[in-house]
């Protein structure tokens, strides 16, 4: 597999050998740059996500979705984008006017954090640390905080129950959320991100088939929980529009609700990466044990093997939402506490049972 | 270099909101009017502050969260090490999950998992 860390270390003796720069200038301009690759990246798959959820849910409804605003509608989301960012930024009298300018901050820091841990190539990961997995669920947790002190922030009825019922939920479905990942770390041996897809290149290496029965159960958890903690698709009880208008960021206008908006897209895409990443192999491609099929198919670049199966899932995500009807909040919480729960951690002695007597895919 | 990235990642999330803020700012419209800063709920003239007292329900579940999620942390480390200790990582746990599941089944009998 072609390896993008060779690129950066030209470019890094590049800035140091050839320009002769010093230590402190080509790590800022390095880090100049990565930011920017972060910042493109996020809007550029915010938009390409936007337009996916107005037409598949459109297509799912038998509509037609945005047709107007360029071919087949292409750049209605860059006019809706535009819109947004000339509206006027207006804070209700009441509100709590600090907590409510943080909210959108911590969003997008939880946000951008984790996306930032996503591992789109070989060597092409931002942010690889040793306690990758770790780290990655804590940080993605700071969005729990901006979306609670949006609802209570905002002094809006609406919103505080909002902001409660998000709050209970994201939290509940964290603690699956984290057993499934723990449960896919027992088998990689690893937390890194670039380690867990290594651990899976190979013939039949994907998680899902490495690790057979427990790992596609803790899969489908994963998604399940995943999609509950994105507040999206059948557990929008955050932002039930039929009771609670628009939930937490019913009092924010123009750039402030795109924020929660963007970062509510990013996190269906950070979901779907996560598992793409951690069970069915992130950018490794799909190897069969013959040659000339493995030759093929490795020279498939990394980055399009992830994006693929991310959006594969993204679909699949979207599917789920337009399809069921919405839960009630004690459904909701049942779901987590009574199967989900008991479930995973059935499912974890399940996982250190095969990895103990040996009975997964070598 | 690592923690060079990570604080990066999280400037430049601070400086996408800032910036959106700063232009929306400048060619924004602005206007005020007594009723336009009033709280929304649906056209029906707000009563009394919204930050009322909340039902008990939604701290019972934080409170079983905080002990699942300090469960979760202890685990990773473990997770990491059970191809090496093998049949060994199952003894060495299963104490603590036990402990843990009994948590759990306790809150289950108490009715703390209903809805109320």
């Amino acid at each position: 597999m072609f390896d993008f860390s060779i690129v950066t270390q030209w470019f890094d003796a590049l800035l140091r050998e050839t320009l002769g720069l010093g230590d402190f200038l080509s790590i800022l301009i390095e880090c100049v740059l990565v930011g920017t690759a972060i910042l493109v990246g996020y809007a550029l798959i915010a938009c390409v996500l936007i337009f996916m959820e107005r037409k598949v849910c459109a297509y799912f409804q038998c509509r037609l979705g945005p047709m107007r605003v360029g071919y087949w509608g292409l750049l209605q989301v860059f006019a809706d984008v535009l819109k947004m960012l000339i509206k006027e930024i207006f804070i209700v009298d009441k509100a709590d006017k600090i907590l409510y300018l943080v909210a959108p901050i911590l969003v997008i820091m939880g946000s951008v954090g984790a996306f930032s841990f996503l591992p789109w190539n070989n060597g092409a990961t931002i942010l690889d640390f040793n306690v990758g997995v770790f780290l990655l669920t804590a940080i993605s947790s700071i969005g729990v905080i901006g979306i609670f002190l949006a609802g209570w922030g905002s002094n809006n009825k609406y919103s505080v129950l909002s902001a409660m019922r998000a709050a209970v939920q994201m939290i509940s479905y964290e603690v699956s959320l984290c057993l499934c990942l723990i449960t896919a770390v027992i088998l990689t041996g690893t937390m890194q991100m670039s380690g867990i897809v290594e651990a899976q290149t190979g013939p039949f290496k994907w998680l899902i088939f490495q690790g057979h029965i427990p790992a596609i159960i803790a899969f489908f958890v994963f998604l399940i929980a995943g999609n509950a903690e994105a507040n999206r698709g059948p557990f929008d009880m955050a932002e039930a529009e039929s009771e609670l208008t628009a939930g937490h960021h019913t009092e924010y206008s123009g750039m402030g609700f795109g924020f929660f908006y963007l970062a509510e897209f990013l996190n269906l895409f950070i979901i779907a990466g996560i598992a793409a990443t951690v069970f069915l192999g992130g950018w490794a491609p799909v190897n069969i044990g013959i040659d000339a099929f493995d030759a093929v198919m490795n020279y498939i670049p990394g980055i399009v093997w992830f994006m693929g199966k991310t959006f594969f899932l993204v679909w699949i995500l979207m599917w789920i939402k337009w399809t069921f009807p919405r839960l009630r909040i004690d459904q909701i919480l049942k779901l987590e506490w009574k199967y989900l729960m008991p479930m995973c951690l059935i499912n974890l002695v399940l996982m250190t049972v095969v990895v103990a007597l040996g009975l997964y895919i070598k | 270099m690592n923690f060079t990235l990570l604080i990066t990642v999280l400037v430049t999330a601070l400086t996408l909101v800032v910036a959106a803020y700063i232009v929306a700012k400048l060619i924004g419209p602005r206007s005020y009017a007594k009723v336009k800063g009033e709280p929304y709920e649906s056209g029906i003239p707000t009563r009394g502050s919204s930050w009322l007292p909340i039902s008990v329900g939604f701290y019972l579940f934080a409170i079983l969260f905080l002990m699942f999620d300090v469960e979760t942390v202890f685990l990773y480390p473990w997770a990491v090490v059970v191809k090496d200790f093998g049949a060994m990582a199952l003894l060495s746990i299963g104490f603590f999950l036990v402990v843990l599941v009994l948590g759990l089944a306790y809150a289950w009998r108490k009715g703390d998992l209903e809805w109320k």
